[in-house]
């Protein structure tokens, strides 16, 4: 066995309040990482792992304090070391790979330049070398042309390239570990995939250990050979990946991991119930409140962290013995309800050849005739049925965000009719009247950025009751607000709270509540669920579905997570580039024929299980454009046949008949159905 | 089957507090503040009650008494009237406290919502308005408070106007970069998707979130002014004599600096004490409402 890398020891870190009071971000946290080793830390939002990884790094947050233990980095104490000591380890001896790229990078400084700067810094290399080394080292994170991207400035680079050039820098101090701190969340899922593709070759290749903090699941399995998990500031289990991947002993990690939308199963999930307290608020164990194998022990006595079994595997509970005899595979079938509503034949929008542009010719072009580059979103033909939930998918880019704006009338159509109701929908807002702002509401994804933090919930809500039913008194405002809070499941009390007291979750209950005070027939949804925990995640699905179902509401749903579609969705369009790819139901779209590019985003999406590889087909850079004519997936196509595909634009297939499911593509549609 | 399994969620444990109350709990704690608070009190309240508190007359000219320094009958001395310094130093500052603040208040009302307004409709109107501002910002604002004040005379209220007035471009400036930061949030999209009129969006949206950006930048506002109007009153265009005025009393009294100090300390003394404290009030202020970072954010 060989000698640990890492070694947290007991470690606490807190910080006292404005009123004096201690208040715990970790609690006891014991945890090691050999060298090489890829050590997965899980949690939701706010249960510490940032912290912990800003630890191993030498580094608290202004105003924390380390209460009791050590960390312990090739067995120097890295918070009795100097600064200088410090300086020295971080980047040559453990080095931090941050969420936003974009922001780790100096935006006026090319990326070449700030690689060598930190070579010089860091290591003896000298001279000519240096460049050289700085090169190899583009090469090694496979950023394509290393001597061209190498004059880049950051901005002219993609998330997924920036992402990579950080993961170079950070190689180059030859680092013996790497911190990586959710350096995937916020990319698209096939560039997703790619980085930990490259992460995973450069650690078995280089030998470099890792710790991986993220709160995905199905990332965690994908590149950990061990997985801690974190609740409330503790280690509540800590085991390899295949272990607590296929049996989990701690009721958590299973609540976690039955909470997940999954590609291959139909239907939403169960929720957990509750939400994390504040570490060490409780005088037993952190997840009694939550835990449905609580016992009379839980709530007073703490667990400890304990080895369990022969392997190493621990788990902090009282009861696990009692959770590991239940068969977690069975239970995980049972939990993945289907919300039964029925979708009317009735078209509730109608978009037929719509067609969006952000280009705004000038005179200059005018004048010169330049011709215009194609619109960003074009040809795009959808029937929605009353009650149905469509969801539209595709990368970053793919015009899924603007034609729902288009459609809540945030930006004028080019071209074409989007037909609701009599009324045509390519008007701007303001030309719109009351009753059909009304009928269309809007959700967007982060309920930070979409409510007004200086409102309280009940003025929030009030702002639809007031503009659309002028009629109502003060009182029955009121009263609809605590009915409409009982209606997404949030206690009437919080009528009196900012948004900076709730918590994620809750925020977009409030904001879901606020759309639905519209008592609309039309609810876009843009990504409701990307900003929010795993565990709340499921709990918000279920709750869109059971208010769609009271007055059949009609939703259009954009999401990139393509297991949140499975669960929710009625039918799917794939969109890339602004045209559509693939359009059928959930059961057609997740089986072949599949559009190549559905197949790619298929391959791309990882799933919460270590034995499972991604598919990766095409590559992962981005177009900024569509191009003028052919195929809208031409350049990025893993089944590109020949000049077929530049030239002529697709047609549509149908594999069944005319009204079902369509594919737009060259190939035929038997050679589709081969996977 | 599971739609009646969910429970209402708990109200999670948080203390209430409205953000006005947070903002003063942040201010208590700031010594600077308090002091800077402190000094405005006691400027506003000696506004009010200085006529009835004097020892003296302020106008009373006690013609054998000139020049005289310091003594116990007249605490900083006389003037070359022998008029009682002391007694005119406390009332010397209403005028120029009443024009001041109702000056900012009218400054930033209109500045600030013209600023938002702009902000928000961005475009053609927010890149022409502006430049208007621009040059309206490029002549020093002396000489256009000297012009209007010469054409339109020194009638206290044509003053808080025209200090209203000319204060306010840079407010719109100060309005408008603060509210660039938030129209780009969704809760503005959300709010025009609704169908939410413009003065709605500009009042119930946009105002809360960069109204403490204009609390603070209106504290500043008010010292300036101040400086402003004593300026004017040292150069003769403030109020009429023989009301007392500090910047009237420093310019009149320079003359006889070397035997009779204390006629310009005096006035200079209470001029600059609420000076400092409101500036040391602003500053607190911008940092008790987390604008000012480099203290460290209140957790």
């Amino acid at each position: 066995m060989s000698k640990n890398l890492i070694e947290v020891e007991n470690l606490s870190i807190g910080y006292y309040n404005k009123g004096g009071k201690l208040v715990h971000v970790l609690k006891n946290v014991s945890l090691s990482i050999k060298p090489g080793e890829t050590l997965g830390l899980v949690g939701e939002s706010g249960c510490g792992k940032s912290t912990l990884g800003q630890a191993m790094m030498g580094y608290l947050r202004l105003g924390s304090q380390v209460m009791e233990g050590s960390i312990l980095f090739s067995g120097k104490d890295m918070f009795g070391l100097s600064t200088r000591d410090l300086e020295s380890i971080r980047g040559n001896k453990i080095a931090l790979i941050p969420q936003n790229a974009g922001e780790a990078l100096t935006p006026t400084m090319r990326v070449g330049k700030q690689i060598i700067e930190t070579l010089e810094l860091k290591t003896n290399v000298s001279g000519a070398a240096t460049k050289n080394r700085m090169i190899e080292l583009l090469g090694q994170v496979r950023l394509p042309h290393p001597e061209v991207m190498a004059e880049r400035y950051p901005h002219e680079l993609s998330g997924g390239q920036q992402q990579r050039v950080v993961v170079a820098m950070a190689l180059a101090g030859q680092p013996d570990m790497l911190v990586l701190d959710e350096p995937t969340t916020g990319l698209d899922v096939t560039t997703q995939a790619h980085i930990l593709e490259l992460l995973r070759d450069i650690v078995a290749e280089l030998g470099t250990a890792m710790m991986y903090i993220s709160h995905d699941l199905g990332v965690i399995a994908r590149v950990s050979d061990r997985v801690a998990l974190m609740y409330a500031g503790e280690i509540v289990e800590d085991a390899s990946a295949a272990e607590i991947f296929k049996s989990p002993a701690h009721p958590y990690a299973r609540g976690l991991l039955a909470s997940i939308p999954r590609l291959e199963l139909a239907g939403i999930p169960n929720s957990m119930p509750g939400q994390p307290p504040i570490p060490g608020s409780l005088p037993g164990c952190s997840f009694t409140p939550r835990c449905p194998f609580a016992t009379e022990i839980c709530s007073s006595e703490p667990p400890e962290l304990k080895m369990i079994l022969q392997t190493p595997h621990l788990v902090r509970c009282h009861n696990w013995e009692k959770v590991v005899a239940t068969d977690f595979s069975q239970e995980l079938k049972d939990v993945y309800h289907i919300v039964e509503h029925k979708a009317q034949d009735v078209s509730a929008i109608e978009l037929s050849d719509v067609e969006i542009t952000y280009h705004q010719p000038n005179m200059i072009d005018r004048l010169r005739r330049t011709p215009e580059p194609p619109a960003t979103v074009s040809d795009i033909t959808l029937d929605i049925k009353r009650g149905e939930t469509l969801a539209l998918v595709g990368e970053s880019g793919s015009g899924k965000s603007t034609i729902v704006r288009t459609i809540s009338g945030l930006l004028p159509a080019k071209s074409g009719v989007i037909q609701f109701e009599n009324c045509d929908l390519t008007v701007n807002v303001d030309k719109r009247t009351m009753d059909l702002c009304k009928k269309v509401q809007l959700i967007f994804q982060n309920p930070d950025a979409s409510l007004n933090p200086r409102h309280t919930v009940a003025e929030i809500i009030d702002q639809p009751l007031k503009l659309y039913f002028p009629k109502m008194t003060r009182d029955e405002r009121r009263a609809r607000q605590i009915e409409l809070l009982e209606r997404v499941r949030l206690d009437g009390r919080y009528r009196l709270r900012y948004p900076g007291q709730m918590s994620g979750g809750e925020k977009q209950r409030v904001a879901i509540a606020r759309a639905f005070a519209a008592e609309p027939d039309v609810v876009l949804c843009d990504e409701v669920t990307s900003a929010l925990d795993v565990s709340v995640q499921a709990a918000v699905l279920d709750l869109l579905a059971d208010l769609q179902q009271e007055r059949n509401t009609t939703y259009i749903f954009i999401a990139h997570d393509l297991a949140v579609v499975r669960a929710i969705a009625d039918r799917v369009a794939v969109l890339y580039q602004g045209r559509l790819c693939e359009v059928g139901t959930v059961d057609e779209i997740y089986s072949p024929p599949y559009h190549p590019y559905t197949e790619t985003l298929m391959g791309a999406v990882l799933v919460p299980d270590p034995d499972t590889e991604p598919k990766l087909l095409a590559s992962d850079t981005p177009e900024l454009a569509p191009p003028a004519k052919g195929c809208a997936f031409q350049r990025r196509c893993p089944k590109f046949i020949n000049d077929l595909c530049d030239e002529v634009t697709p047609p549509w297939q149908y594999p069944q008949d005319e009204d079902g499911h369509k594919i737009r593509c060259h190939i035929p549609i038997n050679e589709l159905l081969v996977v | 089957m599971t739609v009646t399994t969910q429970a209402v969620e708990e109200l999670s444990p948080v203390k209430r507090r409205t953000p006005l109350a947070d903002t003063w709990e942040n201010l208590r704690r700031s010594w600077g503040g308090m002091i800077g608070l402190t000094l405005i009190v006691f400027h506003v309240l000696l506004a009010l009650s200085s006529p009835y508190i004097v020892p003296q007359d302020p106008q009373l000219m006690d013609a054998p008494a000139r020049n005289e320094a310091p003594s116990t009958e007249h605490l900083f001395g006389t003037d070359k009237l022998g008029r009682d310094m002391f007694s005119r130093s406390l009332v010397g500052g209403r005028v120029a406290l009443v024009v001041t603040m109702l000056g900012t208040a009218l400054a930033m009302t209109w500045g600030g919502l013209t600023g938002i307004l702009l902000g928000f409709l961005g475009g053609k109107t927010d890149e022409y308005v502006m430049r208007v501002v621009d040059a309206l910002l490029a002549i020093p604002w002396l000489l256009v408070l000297l012009l209007i004040i010469s054409i339109l005379g020194t009638n206290p209220w044509v003053q808080t106007l025209t200090f209203g007035f000319t204060y306010g471009y840079t407010a719109i400036r100060v309005a408008r970069a603060a509210t660039l930061d938030y129209v780009t949030h969704e809760f503005v999209l959300a709010a025009r998707a609704r169908g939410e009129r413009k003065r709605t969006i500009v009042l119930k949206e946009l105002l809360p979130n960069v109204l403490d950006v204009l609390l603070v930048d209106g504290a500043m506002t008010w010292s300036w002014m101040l400086l402003g109007f004593s300026s004017l009153s040292f150069l003769g265009f403030g109020v009429t004599p023989p009301t007392p005025d500090w910047g009237f009393m420093i310019a009149k009294n320079r003359e006889i600096l070397a035997i009779q100090p204390w006629a310009v300390f005096g006035p200079a003394i209470m001029l600059s004490t609420l000076i400092i404290g409101i500036n040391l009030f602003s500053d607190a202020l911008a940092k008790a409402l987390g604008l000012d970072r480099s203290q460290g954010a209140p957790v």
